[in-house]
């Protein structure tokens, strides 16, 4: 992405979490704060965040987007960098949030916050250059790539390259890595017949590979596919990547 | 009048239930999506290409009125009678019109989709006019009796065995052909032939009209195109108002990226560039050659600077052959004359927002089609931007508000009231991990999700209350 690399490592970054690891996959969230602490970073949490407001925003309504967007601003002063564990979210926070705020009297708070938004896998390795050794077991996975990491970050090869980091890991790509599981927010409820018929196309690829888990950097799409994969009752789990890197590496 | 909405839904329940049909479909759609890939391997000649493509229709639109106005002057010089139709009921009037000055019973037609829009096949036939679709994917449709499942690949909804099937029911010679997909062509082309010989009135679409110079052009595979405009002797073409381009040299970026973009051809078979009926002395081409122009909701989606982007379409398909959701689908779960992510901008924007309100949700929000279109159309944004004008009256879109719902605007009001209070939402968040778990699989919403998922489960602790826990500062 057309993002400046800050000239320095910073000693200290923001994270926000997203409101759906905050309710539903808080160890995924723990997880990407233990791995930038890791690198001898300090983590700020700001205890006043919520949601990007993407869910109002896709729905279309956007005033509500706004008022969720507008609650988050004033929790991230100065010029850290902001990390957060989804591909989805940061996609709301930094290509959207121009466009929802345009004309809005904080239009320019906005920006400065949006433009300083990384997804966290496109953050450890274009940032901090991680290296992680390995200390697991050997083990076959494969990759899920959420489509607003790939599409609107463009995080299309960091995830990958870390798990490729790891020694003992045997990444197998999906037949169809660029194709939606499906979830897309209310989609999935709405148009659930749809849904249903895409994810079981994305757990057909996932069961081809042999993989044991499928590691993925979003938890719209994690909720989506290990439903489908619990409700089929197949041996295979999907993971967040920020747990599943933190437990090869910490042993 | 308050037409009925139609339901995206049921139609594409049924749709999912036919295992064919979707196997059909998602051979056919990973066939051109990886011969596309294959003409833009080079990710840089790519991004020039789509970047010209887009400039040209940006410039085209940016300058419509004038355009527009020119073109006709260019046209009418050449001998092309132009033809302004501000509704479908209009454009098949002035039809009806010309083929009875012509004394023509049957006419001929490549493909256009602006008179799938116009359902003129019907209205003509209403008429006791016959109407033969010369394009072999749309002749195997009407021969059918459904609609064109795809904008480019009208018949691709079908297998070889299934339209050998077809032919044997309704031609009588097809029994020999068996399942041979080069015999069934054939047998095609023969019916065909004889057709273009005898009707009064050969019918196109068009590709791109040229403002500077008058020039209509066509770009076709088969042939039929051309058989159409210039063996009858009268030739009626069909445009959209946003066809218009501004100068000769805008025609090679698109007809360049529309073939590459659309089944993965370098360049079609046939490029027509039409400039004039049959001049004195010469031995081909048409006596008379008419342009129908219409608009059918163009020039209010043109009057919105964020709708506008919907008419810089150049109708290659790419994006459904790319949607997730209309390669589990197919075609005619939209019932629309245009399906697929440019359908569910752009039909929305024609019929109103009462009868087409649900089609800008069928969609992820995946981007797959904006990463693919060729000029650049923010197809996503604008399917946002949709969703916000069906739950709010503005005067933008047709039926605009017609979705608004009390409740539904209720629940975001709640949601927004949790989410910008740190307060509100630590008892929400608080009692959802406690109690939340609890909520059975019948409710509303969560019924649909549990249809082929387990129920999501609420984390005893929130990332909150953990990061509180282990000590994470808070500034
Ligand atoms: S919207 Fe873009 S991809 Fe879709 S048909 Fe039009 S030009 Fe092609």
């Amino acid at each position: 992405m057309d993002r400046p690399t800050p000239p320095t490592k910073p000693t200290k970054v923001y994270f926000f979490g997203t409101c759906l690891v905050d309710l539903f996959y808080p160890e995924a969230g723990m997880a990407g704060m233990e791995l930038l602490q890791a690198q001898g970073l300090t983590v700020v949490f700001p205890q006043g965040q919520s949601c990007c407001g993407q869910p109002a925003y896709n729905s279309g309504y956007r005033a509500d987007a706004l008022k969720v967007a507008r609650a988050q601003l004033d929790l991230f002063p100065g010029d850290l960098p902001i990390v957060v564990p989804s591909g989805s979210c940061a996609g709301m926070m930094k290509k959207h949030w121009p466009h929802l705020f345009h004309g809005e009297p904080d239009e320019a708070k906005a920006l400065q916050v949006s433009a300083r938004v990384w997804e966290l896998t496109q953050f450890l390795v274009q940032v901090l250059d991680v290296k992680l050794t390995d200390k697991g077991e050997p083990l076959r996975v494969t990759w899920h790539a959420s489509c607003h990491a790939q599409r609107e970050m463009g995080v299309v090869d960091e995830p990958k390259a870390l798990l490729r980091q790891l020694a003992n890991v045997e990444l197998v790509e999906l037949t169809r890595e660029k194709e939606c599981c499906g979830f897309g927010g209310t989609f999935a409820v709405r148009h659930a017949e749809i849904s249903a018929a895409m994810v079981g196309d994305k757990v057909a690829d996932i069961e081809s590979t042999g993989a044991k888990r499928v590691v993925s950097g979003d938890c719209g799409c994690l909720m989506n596919i290990n439903g489908a994969l619990e409700a089929g009752g197949k041996p295979v789990q999907g993971q967040h990547i920020a747990q599943f890197l933190k437990e090869r590496t910490h042993g | 009048m308050a037409e009925h909405a139609v339901n995206f839904a049921a139609a594409s329940k049924a749709a999912l239930q036919d295992s064919q049909l979707r196997g059909n479909f998602r051979r056919a759609m990973d066939g051109l999506m990886s011969k596309r890939a294959v003409q833009f391997a080079d990710a840089k000649e790519w991004h020039t290409m789509r970047a010209l493509a887009a400039s040209v229709r940006l410039r085209a639109l940016a300058k419509l009125p004038e355009l527009l106005e020119q073109l006709e002057t260019n046209l009418t010089r050449n001998g092309i009678q132009v033809h302004w139709a501000s509704t479908t009921a209009e454009a098949n009037a002035i039809t009806l019109a010309i083929m009875r000055k012509a004394n023509a019973t049957l006419a001929v037609k490549g493909k256009s989709m602006v008179t799938e829009e116009m359902h003129l096949n019907a209205f003509l036939e209403d008429h006791d006019i016959e109407v033969l679709e010369s394009d072999l994917g749309e002749y195997i449709v009407q021969l059918d009796g459904t609609m064109p499942s795809h904008i480019i690949m009208p018949a691709i909804h079908l297998n070889t065995k299934q339209i050998a099937h077809l032919f044997k029911q309704k031609i009588k010679d097809a029994a020999s052909t068996g399942e041979d997909a080069a015999a069934l062509t054939d047998l095609a082309r023969r019916i065909l032939r004889q057709k273009f010989m005898n009707a009064g009135v050969g019918m196109s679409g068009v590709n791109a009209a040229v403002a500077e110079t008058g020039t209509l052009c066509l770009i076709e595979n088969e042939g039929n195109g051309r058989m159409c405009t210039t063996v009858p002797p009268v030739h009626i073409a069909f445009m959209g108002l946003e066809k218009v381009v501004e100068k000769l040299e805008d025609v090679p970026p698109i007809i360049s990226l529309l073939p590459r973009s659309a089944t993965g051809q370098p360049i079609t078979t046939y490029v027509n560039m039409i400039s004039s009926p049959r001049k004195e002395g010469e031995k081909d081409g048409p006596r008379e050659i008419h342009v129908v122009i219409l608009d059918n909701g163009r020039s209010s989606v043109y009057a919105d600077p964020e709708l506008r982007d919907t008419l810089r379409c150049i109708r290659c398909g790419a994006c459904m052959n790319h949607c997730p959701v209309y390669t589990k689908v197919g075609g005619h779960a939209y019932e629309a004359p245009y399906p697929g992510p440019i359908g569910q901008i752009l039909v929305p924007q024609m019929e109103g927002l009462a009868k087409r309100g649900e089609m800008p949700h069928a969609c992820t929000m995946c981007n797959a089609c904006v990463e693919i279109c060729p000029v650049q159309i923010p197809i996503v944004e604008i399917m946002g931007r949709l969703r916000v004008e069906a739950v709010h009256p503005s005067a933008s879109v047709k039926d605009s508000g017609a979705r608004a719902s009390k409740t539904e605007a209720l629940v975001w009001k709640g949601w927004a009231a949790m989410n910008t209070s740190p307060l509100a939402y630590k008892i929400a968040t608080t009692a959802m991990s406690a109690v939340g778990n609890a909520a059975p699989g019948s409710l509303p919403l969560l019924k649909e999700w549990t249809s082929v998922r387990s129920k999501p489960r609420f984390a005893p602790r929130t990332l909150h209350d953990l990061a509180r826990k282990k000590g994470i500062p808070n500034v």
